[in-house]
């Protein structure tokens, strides 16, 4: 902690850029919008309109607490922490801000995050992520991190401290479908990536012994990447629905042209090649050497694959499992187009109805779920590393 | 099997052209899939002018993305910029776990419908393949070439125009690349939110229940894709010969 508290020569660019932004954010922009039903125009309030005087001062000083530390000060530790606070004070401070604003028993009025509270939110947020990008934590710390962050969140929601935000009343018009479109989200994106895992281990196995059929195997799910997702679905939409027609028992195990039929098909293709190319490339790289003193040991092919090659292969490998999951969380986004569901329901309705909370209940979700496997993961990649067999 | 190759590029590429320039010849072929004498063939507008709108839009938001990435690619890989390194190799990770839908499905509500939240949302997410592929293709200059340049007298600037920037260039090119390819895919997803382009076909499908429209929208936006892709790596060939690299 010393180091953080010793001046440093000069200011932290970094640091100073967010804290203008902060302070721009404060001083120019509305900190939340009152709008007098769904769909009337919003009327912009500022932080002191708000917020009775003595509470806007204390948030004010406290930002100017957190900006003066991002400015000035260059221990992460230390600004990790104060960014986490400041992360914190936005978002109770816009939670009260509703409140107030929401006339007793109302139910109609919708009361939004302003420009300005998000631009806050935005520097605060940088502020917290440089910081933890300069500590470089370990795996278990990371998970740890995201755990608690997450935990601290659905206290923060459970307690009802957004009830009187424009998107958690929303979200009570969805609640039930909420969880429904959650799962079928979930359901699609792991569904297409255990059924990609379980044809593209053994094809990229096949590539790496073959390397004649490698290049061609390569190219061909290469080109397929390339196809828009909604080209993709809507390609697939065509011979699934003559399927559904012409064979009744296709029909009657869901197969159709509309709905998650040629979402799984479509994101399952999109999985192969990531999953393929690393299983080739992890394979590549274990040491000729091992294999050969494995083989003289007396293991059989198949004991030296499974005993020796894929668990040396195994990072490089799951490294291909994350770029799928992440890459299929977003697209499945797009299957609500073709009747598959997902979050993307409340993105296509709300765009539909100009309801930016509505648009948010979809995405904001799916981006946490995006993030929260590709830490996951990739702390579980970095624990594979650190422990060869 | 090279020339076998080039004849199937430009066989695509001539049956594209030949779509996109007389799709009524090609009624016959998509009139089984339509029912209660709907159109087999997209009728509400010019698929030669809708083409040339979405890649319009891709090219505009890739130019821009390339401008603004490459820029602060340098500017955070030179000594002055150090205070942000760190962070933008983190915000790079984190951007492409961001659906494309999503960062469209935002621009929406604040800029309104039509070509610019399509552009906006084109721009953000296609700088973030040009911006890591720029900082890790700086970065990975070997030093003692930074040396020997620095051993030469050559100054900051010319070191980064004569020295880093031709050897990043490699890196640069396949991030511009796989940006267009995004953003190809991402336009189509525009003409939900009413920016011209060649979703607007199977948009069009979906909502009429036309499996005709659906077809070849998906066919043509397809084909586009796949030969943009493979035009930009022959490019990026010829580019890097032409460096001597």
């Amino acid at each position: 902690m010393n180091a953080a508290l010793t001046l440093p020569a000069r200011s932290d660019r970094l640091g100073t850029l967010l804290a203008l932004i902060g302070l721009a954010a404060v001083a120019f922009l509305p900190f939340v919008v009152f709008k007098s039903n769904r769909i009337m125009p919003g009327e912009a309030h500022s932080l002191f309109e708000v917020l009775p005087l003595p509470w806007a001062v204390g948030f004010a000083g406290l930002l100017a607490l957190v900006g003066g530390v991002a400015v000035l000060a260059r221990g992460a530790r230390l600004r990790l922490l104060v960014a986490l606070l400041g992360l914190a004070a936005v978002a109770v401070a816009v939670a009260f801000a509703a409140d107030l604003l929401t006339p007793a028993g109302n139910r109609i009025v919708r009361i939004s995050p302003g420009a300005g509270c998000w631009a806050l939110l935005l520097a605060a947020g940088l502020l917290s992520t440089d910081a933890i990008a300069r500590l470089g934590p370990g795996p278990a710390m990371r998970v740890f991190g995201l755990v608690l962050f997450g935990v601290v969140t659905a206290v923060a929601f459970h307690a009802g401290l957004f009830d009187h935000l424009s998107i958690m009343r929303e979200y009570v018009g969805n609640a039930s479908r909420f969880a429904r479109e959650a799962r079928q989200h979930v359901l699609l994106a792991l569904g297409s990536l255990t059924a990609a895992v379980i044809v593209a281990l053994p094809v990229g196995i096949l590539c790496h012994r073959v390397p004649r059929i490698r290049a061609a195997v390569l190219q061909v799910l290469n080109l397929i990447q390339t196809i828009p997702s909604i080209a993709l679905f809507g390609i697939l939409m065509v011979p699934l629905g003559a399927l559904a027609t012409a064979v009744p028992l296709a029909a009657e195990v869901g197969i159709a042209g509309i709905g998650a039929a040629p979402a799984v098909i479509a994101l399952f293709l999109y999985s192969l090649l990531p999953v393929v190319a690393n299983t080739v490339v992890g394979l590549g790289r274990v040491p000729a050497a091992t294999v050969e003193a494995a083989r003289g040991m007396g293991l059989t092919p198949g004991q030296v694959l499974r005993q020796v090659e894929l668990p040396l292969a195994l990072p490089v490998i799951l490294t291909g499992i994350r770029i799928v999951l992440v890459q299929n969380i977003g697209l499945v986004t797009i299957a609500a187009l073709i009747g598959g569901g997902g979050f993307g329901t409340f993105v296509f309705q709300g765009m539909g109805q100009t309801a930016i909370d509505l648009v948010l209940l979809g995405a904001i979700p799916t981006v946490a779920l995006a993030f929260s496997s590709a830490v996951l993961l990739d702390a579980l990649i970095d624990v594979m590393k650190k422990a060869p067999q | 099997m090279r020339a076998f190759g080039v004849t199937l590029r430009l066989g695509a590429l001539a049956l594209l052209v030949a779509f996109l320039v007389t799709p009524k010849s090609f009624a016959p072929l998509f009139a089984p899939l339509t029912e209660y004498g709907a159109p087999p063939i997209y009728d509400q507008g010019n698929l030669l002018t809708l083409a040339l709108a979405h890649l319009g839009t891709v090219f505009l938001a890739a130019g821009a993305s390339t401008l603004v990435a490459v820029s602060l690619g340098i500017l955070v890989t030179r000594r002055g910029g150090a205070d942000f390194l760190p962070l933008s190799r983190t915000l790079v990770n984190i951007g492409q776990t961001f659906p494309p839908v999503a960062v469209l499905a935002i621009a929406v509500p604040l800029v309104g419908f039509g070509e610019t939240p399509t552009l906006i949302a084109l721009f953000a997410y296609g700088l973030l393949p040009i911006f890591e592929n720029t900082i890790s293709g700086l970065k990975s200059c070997p030093p003692s070439v930074l040396e020997a340049a620095d051993g030469m007298g050559m100054n900051g600037r010319q070191r980064l125009l004569s020295v880093e920037l031709p050897l990043a260039l490699p890196l640069i090119l396949e991030g511009i690349r796989l940006s267009l390819v995004i953003n190809i895919g991402t336009a189509t997803i525009g003409s939900t939110v009413a920016a011209k382009g060649l979703g607007e076909v199977i948009i069009a499908g979906l909502l009429s229940n036309n499996t005709a429209f659906i077809l070849q929208g998906g066919l043509i936006t397809g084909l586009m894709a796949m030969l943009l892709y493979d035009a930009m790596a022959a490019l990026e060939k010829r580019i890097l010969r032409a460096a001597h690299l």
